[in-house]
């Protein structure tokens, strides 16, 4: 069996290659490739975590749908002009100043803060699987449970008023010309 | 060999993915792609979430992590639809363009 540790080394430094990777490129459907990779590359982080009911879900919600999503309004909007204006004055330097501050403060805090003690090696039977996540949703969880399903509803019917309103205003606006 | 590190390795990898999502936020321009950061982050998160449940045995932050997911894909359907009302409105993708209260 391999190590934990080795594939943590491993999968974590592809992961944040990943990562900068989505972050520095300049075509937004680039941009969406490494997103899926650094999605299902999390999606091994949590199966190292025993967490295998989870890394079924990113692998569906994230690397399915989120990023359908995503590819869709790329293709819908196109590759768009990019602006030459020139933005708030000094507000690169400032925004790399507060990065490196947030990320060093981050770091002493975990460094600080979090055990050193080794995660332990033995843990429930059966721990994260959809047999064990599904009985604590559907008994501690069930009120949120309920509430997410109705935030759910909201943002389906947001996200439809949103992309519509605008549409039949133009229309309207058309017709009025 | 198994569970050879300690959680705080974990914490650190996610601190570093949380902070690379951060400078895609401040510094891309590109709105779509300050989406695709603000998800990187809360994934790092995530990550973080999980390896809190493993390190306690708790089942819990795991269940944290199914709330959050359903918070991101409800997140990504609303800003992607104002991404594309934007567009609409001002014929552009900038995050810098978007500077007028009226459409």
């Amino acid at each position: 069996m391999i190590a934990e540790s080795l594939l943590f080394y491993i999968v974590g430094a592809l992961t944040i290659l990943t990562a900068l990777g989505m972050v520095t490129s300049r075509n937004p459907v680039h941009a969406a490739l490494w997103m899926v990779s650094n999605f299902g590359l999390t999606a091994i982080l949590y199966l190292v975590l025993h967490a295998p009911f989870l890394a079924a879900v990113q692998v569906i919600v994230y690397a399915g749908a989120i990023m359908v999503l995503f590819l869709f309004v790329v293709m819908l909007l196109g590759a768009s002009a990019v602006s030459s204006r020139e933005p708030i004055v000094g507000h690169r330097p400032l925004a790399v100043a507060g990065l490196v501050a947030l990320g060093g403060l981050l770091s002493w805090a975990v460094t600080r803060g979090a055990s050193s003690a080794l995660l332990p090696p033995e843990l429930p039977e059966g721990f994260g699987s959809p047999a064990d996540v599904g009985q604590a949703l559907f008994s501690h969880w069930v009120l949120p449970f309920e509430w997410v399903s109705l935030m759910l509803l909201v943002a389906l019917v947001g996200a439809v008023m949103i992309a519509r309103f605008k549409r039949t205003k133009r229309e309207g606006e058309e017709v009025g010309q | 060999m198994n569970g050879a590190l300690p959680l705080s390795s974990w914490l650190l990898l996610t601190t570093l993915l949380f902070v690379i999502g951060a400078a895609g936020v401040l510094l891309r321009r590109n709105i779509i792609i300050v989406l695709m950061s603000v998800e990187l982050m809360l994934n790092a998160v995530n990550i973080a979430l999980v390896a809190a449940a493993r390190a306690h045995g708790q089942i819990d932050g795991q269940l944290f992590v199914f709330f959050s997911l359903t918070v991101a894909a409800a997140e990504v359907a609303v800003g992607l639809a104002l991404v594309v009302t934007i567009y609409r409105s001002l014929g552009r993708t900038d995050v810098d363009d978007i500077n007028v209260l009226h459409g």
